[in-house]
């Protein structure tokens, strides 16, 4: 079997794409349409819902229904597309601007409720389209065109603030492993209930450039360096943690999905 | 016996609720707004509580699984707002209600709305401000926030009750403007009016209309979700159909893919205002008492409406002939009736629960600067009362 590109979900005559050299984006929206590829979803019944920022750009470059949402609200646009009809594949992308700064509220919640919504959240640590600017998770003492002398706050753990919110499925990517990044995408795509996949991506335009890896490959080397497997991870003695990033499944458990559990409350009151 | 208590004591028979059974009920404007949106076909409903419309979700929590539809809290009015526009999209009927800052938060997921032309109806009781303000009281001085509210060149319509009964009909009204004009469609009741109770004689099922969205029925490939049809109003699929669209709130072409053309961009605006505009007078709802032979117009909106016609009322006992205008559409401004009935009278006089004139100003550019208009303000939360209003048609007239 030939293997899977994901052609049939990009617009025709679109390439290039946008993104800037080295960004991850183009390679996380791969390995999705792939998954949807080897998971054949058909365009009428998935919708792909984006936010605002280089990852909100995503829905131009697909045939799948769309929606382009507001900065931030892109998850609460899809808890009412999904919550109206279940049957439909809903898709969020977000960058960690969208996914956890302005939309912190939005993301706890839709963890708390568990809706059976697919989040994606590419994470390259600050605000790529206005310029590089310190976002929800750049790390503490990094420099961003709006913390040049350090960043004094710390960064969200996105992955651990997922699973302590409870979505059912938690992950975390780096786009130097691209297969794996499809095969990740697939187990939250299928996972009833809300799951979260960190896509954690270099910005080699603004946050590499300002925090000492200036070429492309060095920031995806940087990324590659850090990442330990999450059970390998977890082996690491507390000390010796420090800067590495745990890369894999970190959650993936069933607790009933929001609809699920609305069909019990429908019952009930059907019933009185 | 009245037939207020007449109808209570019908409410529950062998402890079962037999309201919905019942053709006339006492019943409070905001249970009537829900009623009324169930009429309507609403199924979806997000909202986040808030006095004063917080009945408006309590009923519909209650109503609406059992008629296989949802209600859900939402985190905040942000998210309320956004559910129910992708609630929309995937083809429900959809709203959401609250006051003066949760109608704040709504606004710029409003805009998108306006700009995906999504069929959706906000319900805003209106509360007293700025800020927190006098929360429990009523004003009506949302009137600009509702048409200006979010940022940039867009508008929508709004509806005001001033009654129970109108919150019943205006709000089936709102969904069927909503859904035949691809557009949000603000009610905008005041506190008053929300939290009276009056008798409702319920429709009978068919007895209003209702209307639906237009459906797309090309080839599916040929679907162009912003391709408006002669009527200005292009259909909408739903997500799950056999159409697959795009909706952004990025300025975009006929294909819901975004386009940042100039003249894409100018085709766009217009077509939002021009769509409105051109059904202007379909959507334009007033109405009048006692102006057939008038010397005092009064203009009014949802509660002071009734004060106002207590108070033309009294003018005519008192040798004064006065009528009411009551405007039931307040975007757009019905600025034709107001100024054809202005230039009959001698004398306007607009009542209205705000500091600033919000109506008054309206009316102002409808007549003309040179009309002897009076304004009756009042804006620390309690009701303009007929007293008020004959002082400024007594006056000089």
């Amino acid at each position: 079997m030939a293997h899977a590109t994901g052609m049939k979900y990009l617009k025709g005559g679109i390439l290039p794409h946008m993104w800037c050299a080295g960004c991850g984006i183009g390679i996380m929206l791969g390995a999705l349409l792939r998954a949807f590829e080897e998971l054949d979803y058909a365009a009428t019944d998935t919708v792909v819902v984006t936010g605002i920022g280089c990852t909100g750009k995503a829905d131009d470059y697909l045939v799948t229904n769309a929606l382009h949402t507001t900065h931030g609200r892109a998850l609460a646009y899809a808890t009412g597309i999904k919550a109206y009809n279940p049957k439909l594949h809903v898709v969020v992308l977000m960058g960690d601007g969208d996914g956890v700064t302005i939309g912190g509220n939005h993301f706890i919640h839709a963890c708390r409720r568990n809706m059976d919504l697919t989040a994606i959240i590419l994470n390259n640590f600050n605000f790529g389209m206005t310029g590089g600017q310190v976002s929800g998770t750049t790390p503490q003492e990094c420099h961003t065109s709006t913390t040049i002398y350090g960043n004094p706050e710390r960064g969200f753990d996105i992955c651990a603030l997922a699973e302590t919110a409870g979505a059912n499925y938690v992950a975390r990517c780096i786009p130097y492993y691209g297969w794996e990044m499809k095969e990740t995408m697939k187990e939250a795509l299928t996972q009833k209930g809300f799951s979260v996949v960190e896509v954690v991506s270099p910005c080699p335009t603004h946050f590499g450039r300002r925090n000492e890896m200036k070429g492309i490959p060095d920031m995806l080397h940087w990324l590659r360096d850090r990442a330990v497997a999450v059970d390998a991870y977890r082996n690491l003695p507390e000390s010796e943690r420090g800067e590495r990033l745990a890369i894999g499944t970190f959650v993936s458990r069933d607790f009933p999905d929001f609809n699920t559990r609305y069909e019990s409350v429908r019952s009930r009151a059907q019933q009185g | 016996m009245s037939a207020a208590s007449r109808s209570f004591r019908c409410n529950t028979v062998n402890g079962k609720d037999t309201l919905l059974s019942k053709e006339i009920r006492l019943m409070q404007g905001n249970e009537a707004i829900a009623e009324g949106a169930i009429y309507a076909g609403a199924r979806f409903y997000a909202g986040y509580p808030i006095t004063p419309s917080s009945e408006i979700a309590e009923v519909c929590s209650q109503k609406l699984p059992k008629l296989g539809g949802m209600y859900i809290q939402m985190e905040d009015e942000i998210a309320s707002i956004a559910a129910v526009i992708g609630a929309s999209l995937a083809g429900a009927k959809a709203f959401t209600a609250t006051s003066g800052p949760g109608f704040s938060l709504m606004q710029e997921n409003l805009g998108l709305a306006v700009m995906g032309e999504v069929p959706c109806v906000v319900v805003n009781v209106q509360r007293a401000g700025p800020s927190t303000g006098l929360a429990t009281r009523p004003a009506q001085s949302d009137i600009m926030q509702v048409r200006w509210g979010r940022h940039g060149d867009q508008t929508l319509i709004a509806l005001c009750p001033s009654s129970v009964k109108e919150c019943f009909a205006l709000t089936v009204t709102a969904f069927n403007f909503a859904e035949r004009y691809r557009v949000p469609v603000v009610l905008m009741p005041d506190e008053i009016v929300g939290h009276m109770r009056e008798n409702v004689e319920l429709p009978a099922p068919d007895a209003l209309e209702v209307v639906n969205r237009k459906t797309p029925t090309g080839h599916p490939a040929d679907y162009k979700p912003f391709q408006a049809d002669e009527d200005g109003i292009a259909p909408l699929a739903a997500y799950g159909s056999e159409y697959v669209f795009h909706v952004s709130s990025s300025m975009h072409g006929l294909d819901g893919y975004s386009n940042n053309d100039p003249n894409n961009a100018a085709w766009r605006i217009r077509q939002l205002h021009e769509k409105i505009a051109r059904h202007r007078d379909e959507i334009v709802l007033t109405q009048t008492f006692d102006t057939d032979d008038m010397d005092v117009l009064l203009v009014t909106i949802g509660a002071t409406t009734r004060s106002g016609r207590a108070a033309a009322i009294e003018a005519r006992k008192r040798g004064v002939k006065a009528g009411v205008l009551q405007l039931q559409t307040v975007w757009p401004f019905p600025d034709r009736e107001v100024a054809e009935l202005g230039q009959r009278a001698k004398r306007i006089v607009v009542p209205e629960m705000n500091y600033s004139g919000q109506i008054a100003d309206e009316v102002l550019k409808a007549v003309g600067p040179d009309m002897d208009l009076r304004r009756v303000n009042r804006y620390n939360g309690t009701i303009i009362n007929p007293q008020d209003i004959l002082a400024e048609i007594f006056d000089a007239a």
